[in-house]
């Protein structure tokens, strides 16, 4: 037991530390795409240079995406041994497609990227940026794909039994578009495209207040903005579409999430709430039969099951937890459409960069999509359990038979330590990149410009 | 259990994975051996610009590189789930050592330009020389093992302490690594750069080339003495010899190669000695992917520890699309930052 908790803690932490960076690097490739296509339509050099700065963003939170990404590949096999077994057939050939589709392309362009301005020709290196991202999408693609098969497996048999037992795969596509992994895609690029706007609108809202590159942070604030508005309103539909694939599949995961315990044909839901899980009651305010009409059931006629409905070794526990989680992300979402609303309508009448409480909102903002990012995964995350593979394999059967309780506790403080560093030097690089700013357009060089040669710099 | 097997041009699915697994891990070691073998000379080179000259000879390569790793790892675990889950539950400590410091690797790299502090890049070159050679000696520690056998058991579990896996055959082999990324690295920056610290940088070459070969006798010598298994194979197979002959002859050429100044072809040489030794560790292996100490009765090799024929025909099908891809961008990349090293503003 206690090696399983150790066990989960230690992924549950490298993951969401892990996971603060792919958002943003996927996010922020999209923003740097249209930036420089800006550049190839309009040859205005200020696009340029919002794409020199935000690549100099970009490479910071890539290096540390990629770093801390290795360690989630390698843990599935230190860590969860027999659940590397038992998946192995179906997850691995997913993995292996990321790898070699996804991963190889996106590092690979990379280096082009960051150190390719004045080699490469400006369509040559818009390409390279294109393919970063679509490489960082892919990568979002097949993580998302093995995961959602862990939620609703889909496409594979189950050979051999007891501790022997192993899933084979019998349909590869059935298991690429299992029940819930297009859903679950959309919303994890939506929730990405929203973690890059919305560090380019707290960083451009950030010069605006303090008066400095003004015309620059205009320009990205407007782009940034209507990036923004497009997926917050897109991130509402996938989350709905997402959520109602929970009902159908995951009937105990739905009632924990909206903390239901008895059945219910008129089922609301919570607004903001509390979970009394000694009473199992919950309380706060909610609108009634929403839940019903949401999930397309027939109020009076239809059931959705409480928690109670399911036995006590096959629902979640700590369900408050999972109901806050899931109710701060879904308050996040909507509060990002309003507030980019809000931005559009001061945009409209003309006054939107006179409104310095706005933007002071803007400069904070950055982290709501971050923490409904991560609120969601915990959510969905701990909405799964007992099972690491839905109704198929318990977390608690799914550990290393010959790793102990030290080593992992070893390996938790290890990390801890090690990404606490890298956190604050992220924070400390972060800010120090923000305060020097984009270069002014003069200093930039372009591909045409005399190359230093290195026997001039040694001598 | 055993389902019949499948075959592409007479050899069977588990035998072309096993194949593609060895070509990516040879991939990793010829690609980002020479940026561990530059990073673990790193604090040889004493002037700032000469650190930043070697840097910036692997810095728009090295990220693509590394990922040749989790391609592997991918590979692995898509292929042989059982031996994945065996090997690294078994390197359960080694590996998170691994783990964080190809993390120190990479934002050593990343980093130590972003600050002029004297102080800041002292720290970051010795965090980056420390992880390349720590990471080249580990990687050698894992082939040693894979030699000479593990103790696991009949559920692919490691029996007794992870420390046992530092025997003094690993930690040879481990040496051997070192000194041959080394060697490889300096090859790749003698390409990359010029003047004074080309020349000292082939000073630097001939030392590794000694090294090596002092390093490779005694794990060798050590490892036939020391285990029945590798001298019976030494005796029974033509492959055990001969392979390590033409990778000891590809490294002896080097210095030739570098006399006459052909740098590439010294380069393709030590790419070659790197494929022949990870030669040497698959003829050793197959069909075996790790060799249990206890009992031959608990071996993993590639029929029991593979996916079904199924999966792998999906795999081998995304490998072959795949591959052309991966070398055709690779090559691309490396062709446009080909020639000696240009420091401008993007540098690190």
């Amino acid at each position: 037991m206690e090696v399983e908790i150790l066990a989960r803690l230690q992924f549950a932490f490298t993951v969401a530390f892990h996971y603060i960076y792919p958002p943003l690097s996927i996010g922020l490739g999209l923003l740097m795409v249209i930036f420089e296509a800006l550049f190839l339509r309009t040859r205005n050099p200020q696009y340029e240079q919002l794409a020199r700065f935000y690549t100099r963003i970009f490479g910071l939170t890539f290096g540390i995406g990629v770093a801390t990404g290795i360690v989630m590949e390698f843990e599935f096999g230190t860590n969860w041994a027999v659940y590397s077994r038992y998946v192995g057939d179906v997850f691995g050939s997913a993995l292996a497609a990321e790898g070699i589709f996804a991963f190889a392309m996106e590092s690979g362009f990379l280096g082009l990227l960051l150190f390719g301005w004045n080699r490469v020709k400006p369509w040559v290196h818009f390409l390279a940026t294109v393919m970063v991202l679509i490489g960082s999408m892919f990568s979002a693609v097949w993580i998302v794909v093995a995961n959602s098969w862990q939620q609703t497996p889909a496409g594979f048999h189950v050979v051999g039994e007891g501790i022997n037992a192993r899933a084979e795969i019998t349909d590869f596509w059935a298991m690429v578009f299992n029940p819930s992994s297009v859903d679950r895609l959309w919303h994890v690029w939506n929730g990405s495209f929203l973690a890059g706007a919305f560090l380019v609108l707290s960083i451009s809202a950030f010069y605006l207040i303090k008066n400095k590159h003004v015309a620059l942070s205009r320009k990205a604030f407007k782009i940034a903005l209507v990036v923004a508005t497009f997926f917050s309103f897109l991130q509402a539909f996938s989350g709905h579409s997402s959520a109602n694939v929970v009902a159908e599949y995951q009937p105990a995961k739905l009632a924990a999430l909206e903390g239901q315990y008895e059945d219910s044909d008129d089922a609301g839901i919570m607004i903001l709430g509390w979970v009394d899980e000694e009473a199992q009651k919950t309380t706060g305010i909610e609108i009634p039969s929403l839940l019903h009409l949401m999930t397309n059931k027939e109020i009076g006629q239809d059931t959705i099951h409480g928690l109670n409905h399911f036995p006590a070794d096959q629902r979640p526990e700590r369900i408050n937890a999972i109901f806050q989680f899931y109710h701060i992300m879904v308050g996040i979402g909507f509060s990002l459409i309003g507030l980019t609303l809000l931005a559009l309508f001061f945009w409209w009448r003309g006054k939107l960069f006179e409104q310095k409480w706005l933007l002071r909102i803007f400069v904070f903002s950055v982290l709501l999509p971050q923490i409904a990012n991560q609120f969601g995964w915990f959510s969905a995350e701990m909405g799964r359990q007992p099972w690491v593979v839905y109704g198929l394999l318990r977390t608690s059967n799914a550990l290393s038979e010959a790793v102990t309780a030290e080593q992992v506790l070893f390996s938790i403080i290890l990390f801890f330590v090690v990404y606490a560093f890298l956190f604050l030097l992220f924070l400390y690089l972060l800010n120090r990149k923000i305060q020097h700013g984009p270069d002014e357009a003069e200093k930039v060089e372009y591909s045409d410009a005399p190359k230093r040669t290195i026997s001039g710099i040694i001598k | 259990m055993e389902a019949e097997l499948s075959y592409f041009l007479g050899i069977d699915y588990p035998t072309w994975w096993f194949l593609i697994v060895g070509g990516v891990f040879a991939g990793y070691a010829i690609l980002d051996g020479f940026d561990l073998g530059a990073g673990s000379i790193h604090l040889f080179l004493k002037k700032e610009q000469s650190r930043r000259i070697a840097l910036n000879a692997i810095g728009p390569v090295w990220d693509g590189n590394e990922v040749w790793l989790v391609i592997a790892g991918g590979a692995l675990f898509a292929g042989f789930p059982v031996a994945y889950a065996s090997l690294f539950s078994a390197f359960y400590i080694p590996f998170m050592l691994f783990l964080v410091l190809l993390i120190f690797r990479a934002i050593a790299i990343e980093f130590r330009s972003k600050e002029d502090m004297k102080w800041w890049r002292n720290f970051w070159d010795r965090a980056y020389f420390v992880a390349s050679n720590s990471l080249s000696l580990l990687l050698g520690v894992v082939v040693g093992n894979l030699m000479i056998g593990l103790p696991i058991d009949e559920r692919g579990n490691l029996v007794g302490s992870w420390l046992q896996l530092l025997n003094p055959y690993a930690l040879l082999m481990g040496f051997t690594i070192l000194a041959l990324f080394v060697m490889h690295g300096i090859i790749y920056l003698l390409l990359k750069t010029e003047g004074r610290l080309y020349a000292k940088l082939r000073i630097l070459l001939n030392r590794a080339v000694i090294l090596f070969i002092i390093a490779f006798t005694a794990a060798s010598a050590y490892g036939l003495y020391a285990y029945p298994k590798l001298s019976d194979d030494l005796q029974n197979s033509v492959s055990f010899w001969i392979l390590p002959s033409l990778g000891i002859l590809s490294i002896l050429s080097i210095p030739q190669w570098i006399k006459r100044r052909k740098f590439r072809i010294a380069f393709v040489s030590s790419a070659l000695a790197i494929a022949f030794m990870l030669g040497v560790l698959a003829f050793e292996l197959y069909p075996v992917l790790l060799y249990s100490t206890i009992d031959p009765a608990y071996h993993i090799d590639i029929y029991s520890a593979a996916s079904s024929q199924k999966s792998m025909g999906i795999m081998l099908l995304i490998a072959a699309i795949g591959t052309p891809l991966i070398l055709g961008y690779t090559a691309f990349v490396f062709y446009t930052f080909r020639g000696k090293v240009h420091l401008d503003e993007n540098s690190y």
